[in-house]
C-alpha cells in the first residue's frame, strides 16, 4: 500500500536491525518524545530486538496522558450542566477524573459525544441553536492547526453556543525542562514527526546545540523508527548533536506556516500544568484576546475543583522517563484499562496502555 | 481529607455502552449479572447452544441494533439473518428455520421498514431458511432507536462436524476465511460520514455454506468462530481460554484490506479487533489444514481463505501472541471494549 507497506516491510526492518546491532558500540538512551512512536515501538516489540543494552526511553508525548486532572474536571462538571454537549475525541472520554469519567457521566443522562475532528463540533453548534456545544480541546502542536480552525469558522458563523476548554501543550519546552533534569538519562531524542510537520524544526536547532544531544524528526511506522533511532546511534557514536530529518515525506525545517499562521492568530502561549510533571512555563496554548469569548473555562464559571490523584499513580515518573509501567505496583493489577488509576493507561498512545496491550507483565525485564 | 475533596472511586453502577461491546466489560457483565441470574451451568459460552436431549439440534438467538440501519454491503435486515446463520454454522449445524422479531420506534417511516423487512425476507431465502414465526412491537418515540431486531434460529447438524470452543487442541492449524475490519469500518465510516465508505463495504454474508464446505474433514475440524464484536483478537482469546491453549498467528499472514488500514490508522484501531459478519476463524487438526484450505477456497466466500497461525505445542493456556512483522513477539490481548458502540 502506498506510504503503508514500504514502511511496515519486514525484510528492510531486519537489515535496519542489523545496521544498528552493527553500530552501537555503547548502552545509549534515547527518547522517543511522542507516544504514537511508543505505541509502535512497543507494539511492533522494536524496543526489545535493539542491541544489548541499549533502552528508549519513552516520552510525555501522548495528549490525554499529559492533560491537567483540574481540566478534566471542569470539562465534567460543565458536562453534567443541562443543556450542554461536551465533545471531544474518543480517548478523552475514558480518562479518569478525581471522582468519575466522562463515559461515565454520559451513562448518567450528561450528552457527551466523540468527534473526529474539531470542525465537527463547531457544526454540531451551528445545528443545535439551543445548546451549548463545548469541545474540550487537548494536544500538542499537532492538533493545535485543526482546533484554531475551528474556532476561526466558528467566529465567521457568528456562533454564540460554540466554546472550549483549551488545553494544548508545547513539546519544546518539555525537552528542555526533561534535559534540565539532572537525574536525565536521554542521550538523544526522536522528535514526533507529526508535531514537526506542522512547526518544522527550527526551534529543536537550539535544544540540540546548548544541551550537545542529537535529536532526530521521526515518522510513525516500523521502518521510520528503526531509521530514526539508526540515525541518533550514528551521531552519537561520532560525537555529533544535529537536529536531523528521518520523516522526510512529511516534514521540512520551516514546518506548515499557514497552519503556524492559524494557531498564532487564535491562541497565545501560555504556563501550563502538565498532569504528573507539573508547571512549565510557556509551555502551553489558550485563546488570545481576540477570541476568549470561545473560552469554555469563562462562559461556565466551575467553582470548588479540588482535583485529587491516585496516591499510587506513578504517571509523573512514567511520562518523564524516570520509571517503566512495570516499576509501578498498581500495574496490570489495581491499574489496568478496564480500571485506570492514572491517564497513560487510558489512551493507546499511553505507555501503561501500550505496554498492557502487548501484555508485557511486571516480572518481564 | 475534607468532604469537598473525596477520593477517587470507580461508578459501576449503571451499564456502559462499552458493557455491550463483546470484550472484556461484556464478559464482565455476564460474568456478575446475567449468568448467576440464570443460574447458567458451567462450560464454555458458543456461538450456539445444543437443545437439550438432542444432539443434532441446535439455537442460537441474536439482537441487531446497528446504526445506521443501512449501510455499503446490507442492512440490519439482511445483517439479522445472517448473524444468527453464521451462528449456528459455527456449531456445524445447517440453519432448519428462524424466528424474528422487530421493535420499531414510532415515526418510523413505512418505507424504510419496507425496505429492510423485504431485504431480511431476501437473505433467508438466499440462505435456503424459512422465517416461521414472529413478532412486532412499536415503542414510543425515543424508547428505542428506529428499529431493533432479533432473530432466533434452529439448526441441525450432520456427519462429524461437531467444533466447539473448547476442542482446540496443540497442533491445530489456524484458518481464516476472508480479509478481516470490513464491517465494523464501514458502519463507523457510514455513521460518522468518515468518507471510507465509498471503498468499502460490509463483509456480512451467510457463512453455512461455507461450513457445509468442510463437512468430509469434519471430525478434524477442531473449532469455528465468527470474529464478529471483538474482532479476530477476542474470537482468538475465547478460543485459546475456552480449549486451555496457547494460540500464535503471524501478524504479516492476516489479510488487511488496504481501506481497512488506512482507516484504522486514521481512527487508531486495531484492525484486530474491528467486527466482522462475513468471514470465519477454523482451528483444524495440521494434517487436514491443506484440505481445509482447498475445501474454503473451493466458495467465493472462502476464496481468500489463509492459513494465519497454529496452536502451539505448548505454553500458558488462554494466551494469545502474534509474531510482528519485525520478527518480535508480542500478546494480542482480550479487548476491553471495542470504541464502536451499535455496531451489529
Amino acid at each position: 500500500m502506498k506510504y503503508l507497506d514500504e514502511y511496515r516491510d519486514p525484510v528492510l526492518a531486519r537489515r535496519l536491525l542489523d545496521e544498528l546491532r552493527g553500530t552501537a558500540t555503547r548502552p545509549w538512551r534515547i527518547m522517543e518524545v511522542c507516544g504514537g512512536q511508543t505505541h509502535t515501538l512497543v507494539r511492533q516489540g522494536i524496543d526489545e530486538l535493539l542491541p544489548a543494552g541499549m533502552r528508549m526511553i519513552h516520552g510525555p508525548g501522548c495528549p490525554v496522558c499529559v492533560t491537567p486532572l483540574e481540566t478534566l474536571d471542569r470539562a465534567m462538571a460543565v458536562a453534567a450542566r443541562p443543556g450542554v454537549i461536551l465533545t471531544s475525541f474518543g480517548d478523552m472520554l475514558r480518562v479518569p477524573g478525581s471522582d468519575t469519567d466522562l463515559l461515565s457521566l454520559r451513562a448518567r443522562g450528561a450528552d457527551v459525544r466523540v468527534v473526529y475532528a474539531p470542525m465537527d463540533a463547531v457544526r454540531l453548534a451551528a445545528a443545535h441553536p439551543d445548546r451549548e456545544v463545548v469541545f474540550l480541546a487537548v494536544g500538542f502542536e499537532t492538533t493545535a492547526p485543526a482546533n484554531a480552525m475551528a474556532v476561526l469558522h466558528a467566529a465567521r458563523l457568528g456562533l454564540a453556543n460554540f466554546s472550549m476548554i483549551v488545553s494544548h501543550v508545547l513539546v519544546p519546552p518539555a525537552m528542555t525542562a526533561l534535559l534540565e533534569d539532572p537525574d536525565c538519562e536521554v542521550q538523544a531524542f526522536l522528535a514526533a514527526g507529526h508535531v514537526c510537520a506542522v512547526m518544522g524544526w527550527r526551534e529543536y536547532e537550539p535544544i540540540a546545540a546548548r544541551h550537545r544531544v542529537p535529536i532526530v524528526v521521526t515518522g510513525f511506522e516500523p521502518l521510520d523508527l528503526l531509521e530514526g533511532i539508526l540515525m541518533a546511534v550514528r551521531q552519537l557514536e561520532s560525537g555529533r548533536y544535529e537536529v536531523e530529518n528521518q520523516y522526510v515525506r512529511a516534514v521540512r525545517r520551516s514546518g506548515n506556516t499557514a497552519a503556524q499562521d492559524a494557531v498564532r492568530s487564535v491562541f497565545k502561549v501560555t504556563d501550563r500544568t502538565w498532569r504528573g510533571i507539573g508547571a512549565l512555563p510557556d509551555s502551553g496554548l489558550e485563546l488570545a484576546d481576540a477570541y476568549v469569548r470561545f473560552d469554555a473555562a469563562r462562559r461556565f464559571a466551575v467553582g470548588g475543583l479540588c482535583p485529587a490523584e491516585d496516591p499510587e499513580c506513578i504517571a509523573g515518573a512514567i511520562l518523564t522517563g524516570a520509571k517503566l509501567p512495570t516499576d509501578c505496583t498498581a500495574y496490570g493489577t489495581r491499574c489496568t484499562p478496564r480500571r485506570p488509576l492514572g491517564a497513560p493507561m487510558v489512551s493507546s498512545e499511553g505507555t501503561c496502555a501500550a505496554f498492557h496491550a502487548a501484555g508485557r507483565t511486571r516480572s518481564a525485564p | 481529607m475534607t468532604i469537598e475533596c473525596p477520593a477517587p472511586r470507580h461508578e459501576d453502577e449503571v451499564v456502559l455502552l462499552g458493557h455491550g461491546a463483546g470484550g472484556r466489560l461484556t464478559a464482565e457483565l455476564l460474568d456478575r449479572v446475567v449468568l448467576p441470574g440464570l443460574h447458567a451451568g458451567p462450560g464454555p459460552l458458543e456461538d450456539a447452544a445444543l437443545l437439550p436431549g438432542h444432539r443434532e439440534l441446535v439455537i442460537s438467538t441474536d439482537s441487531f441494533v446497528v446504526s445506521p440501519l443501512f449501510f455499503p454491503g446490507g442492512d440490519i435486515g439482511s445483517l439479522a439473518v445472517h448473524g444468527t446463520v453464521n451462528d449456528l454454522a459455527m456449531r456445524g449445524a445447517w440453519p432448519l428455520a428462524l424466528s424474528v422479531s422487530l421493535i420499531v420506534e414510532e415515526g418510523l417511516p413505512l418505507a424504510e421498514l419496507r425496505s429492510v423487512v423485504e431485504s431480511l425476507g431476501k437473505a433467508a431465502q438466499e440462505a435456503g431458511v424459512p422465517v416461521v414465526t414472529g413478532d412486532t412491537k412499536v415503542v414510543g418515540r425515543g424508547a428505542a432507536d428506529r428499529l431493533f431486531v432479533n432473530t432466533t434460529g434452529v439448526g441441525q447438524r450432520h456427519g462429524s462436524l461437531h467444533p466447539s470452543a473448547a476442542l482446540a487442541r496443540p497442533g491445530d492449524a489456524v484458518l481464516l476465511s476472508g480479509p478481516i475490519g470490513l464491517h465494523g469500518t464501514t458502519v463507523l465510516s457510514t455513521r460518522e460520514g468518515l468518507g471510507f465508505e465509498g471503498d468499502i463495504a460490509s463483509d456480512s454474508r451467510p457463512l453455512h455454506r461455507l461450513v457445509r464446505a468442510l463437512g468430509p474433514i469434519g471430525g478434524a475440524v477442531h473449532v469455528l468462530r465468527d470474529p464478529t464484536r471483538g474482532g479476530l483478537a477476542a474470537a482468538l482469546n475465547e478460543i485459546a481460554r475456552d480449549s486451555a491453549v496457547a494460540v500464535e498467528i503471524e501478524e504479516s499472514a492476516v489479510p488487511v484490506p488496504e481501506a481497512v488500514a488506512s482507516a484504522c490508522d486514521l481512527l487508531g484501531l486495531d484492525p484486530l479487533i474491528v467486527a466482522n459478519e462475513g468471514c470465519m476463524v477454523a482451528f483444524v487438526a495440521a494434517d487436514a489444514a491443506g484440505r481445509a484450505l482447498d475445501a474454503l477456497r473451493s466458495l467465493p466466500e472462502g476464496a481468500q481463505a489463509v492459513r494465519i497461525g497454529e496452536v502451539l505445542p505448548e505454553g500458558p493456556g488462554g494466551r494469545v501472541t502474534l509474531r510482528t512483522l519485525v520478527g518480535a513477539r508480542r500478546i494480542v490481548d482480550m479487548p476491553l471494549g471495542e470504541q464502536l458502540p451499535r455496531i451489529c
